[in-house]
């Protein structure tokens, strides 16, 4: 099976998660809520799969280039 | 008994009761739909109270006689209108409001990407373009500056030029250029999708910029704001107090006044001018021919600036190598970070890949430097 590594684009704090490892997610789905630049950014899953890698949680604070989780497909 | 006289219900007209419904629709579209609620909920309470009769919050004394509504030669008298005079008609909110601005705004993005400013500068099109329009309206070149500036999308550098050139519209072009700010999410998408095609839209940028030195963000407002006020003089008060703002924002030694700048003091500066942009939009200043033409060109501003903003981007996309999402150029317009905001979601909903925000930030804050560069020429044209 083929994999994607999901990466954080800008640094920020996770604000709230909305799936866990074992989910199943469609293209499009909001994975994250990220808090950067005073805005809530959404992180999208940029394609359809299982995510099998997942160790976010509220709060946390990230970089740019950080894993946000691992889908198959 | 004579009180009862002075009961508001015996006072209401017709027209104040369209602004209270008016007031009303910005309050439920900044609370309900949660639409730019710093700037909504503000302008639209300031809205209903000054349109219940006998307030007084904008009486100010002509010739010796009260009057209800704010009068630009007279002595201000009731709270809100003392408030505009000092406060807004003396120049400082605005100016001080770029302060806040620049404390809060990372000129990273911009730094790293220098070609965005071109986008910024492009999109001030419409200024120039409902310049013309209203002067062929008849509006005087005074009158004609003050509409343009409102395609801009900049609130701080409109109240700034208006009040300058033409006082006496300070109320409409102040209420339409935060109301079109505030309404950006609406207004954009369809002139944006107008002109691109959904695989336009899908195009990717890598959403890592070039990292960007501290060096060069310090060093990047004390030069810009030398250049720009070198060229454009009368963009002084503006730019310098934006590039000021930014200086002890990446300075890192002056952290606590950075954080006043951008939280507590843009607070206290942003409450009391969305009351005075809502008190502004009586029944009588804002219910007549000239205040909704100037409305009405506001928009075809602030849509034209889009509009090129977005054409420009394209006209790039066919001398570079490395193609751009041309959403991008619709940042380009000043309206910090609203126009960033919907390129990210637009770029989103397009390509979930996408991520346009830090690539939408450059030409958006370029766009801030444009107005108000914009406004410092029309200053000095006929200022």
């Amino acid at each position: 099976m083929a994999q994607e590594n999901v990466d954080f684009p800008i640094p920020g704090k996770v604000l709230s998660v909305n799936v866990s490892q074992g989910s199943e997610i469609k293209e499009g789905d909001v994975i994250c809520m990220l808090e950067s630049m005073k805005m809530e950014n959404p992180i999208l899953a940029p394609c359809s799969g299982t995510v099998t890698k997942m160790e976010l949680s509220s709060g946390k604070v990230v970089e740019a280039g950080a894993l946000v989780c691992i889908i198959e497909y | 008994m004579l009180g009862f006289f002075e009961v508001g219900f015996l006072n209401l007209t017709w027209g104040s009761i369209v602004m209270l419904i008016i007031g009303g629709v910005l309050l439920y579209l900044g609370i309900a739909k949660n639409m730019e609620p710093l700037l909504l909920v503000p302008i639209g309470f300031g809205v209903l109270l000054v349109n219940l009769p006998l307030g007084g919050l904008m009486e100010s004394i002509v010739n010796g006689q009260m009057v209800e509504s704010y009068a630009v030669g007279g002595e201000p008298a009731g709270i809100i209108s003392r408030i505009f005079r000092y406060g807004l008609a003396w120049e400082i909110i605005p100016c001080f409001i770029f302060l806040g601005l620049g404390a809060m705004t990372d000129f990273g993005p911009l730094i790293a990407n220098p070609k965005t400013l071109i986008l910024g500068a492009g999109a001030q099109f419409g200024v120039y373009f409902a310049f013309f329009v209203a002067l062929l309206l008849g509006f005087s070149i005074q009158e004609a500056c003050s509409i343009g500036i409102i395609g801009g999308a900049d609130g701080p550098t409109t109240i700034y030029l208006t009040n300058k050139l033409a006082p006496h519209f300070i109320g409409a072009t102040a209420v339409a250029a935060y109301t079109y700010m505030a309404l950006v999410p609406i207004i954009q998408p369809p002139v944006i999708k107008l002109l691109t095609t959904k695989k336009e839209r899908e195009i990717y940028m890598k959403p890592q910029l070039r990292p960007v030195s501290k060096l060069e963000k310090v060093l990047f407002p004390a030069i810009a704001a030398i250049i720009i006020i070198l060229l454009v003089p009368k963009s002084a008060p503006l730019i310098g107090m934006f590039m000021f703002g930014n200086l002890l924002f990446v300075s890192g030694v002056t952290d606590r006044l950075a954080d006043t700048a951008a939280n507590a003091f843009m607070n206290i500066l942003t409450i009391l001018l969305g009351l005075c942009v809502g008190c502004f939009m009586s029944a009588e200043n804002f219910l007549r021919v000239d205040s909704l033409m100037v409305f009405g060109l506001g928009i075809v501003a602030f849509a034209t600036s889009t509009a090129f903003g977005v054409s420009l981007a394209k006209l790039m996309n066919l001398v570079t190598k490395e193609k751009i999402n041309p959403m991008i150029g619709a940042a380009g317009v000043s309206a910090v970070p609203m126009a960033a905001r919907v390129v990210q979601r637009m770029g989103q909903q397009a390509n979930p890949k996408n991520f346009l925000l830090m690539h939408a930030m450059g030409p958006n804050i370029a766009g801030v430097i444009g107005t108000a560069t914009a406004a410092g020429i029309f200053l000095g044209m006929v200022g």
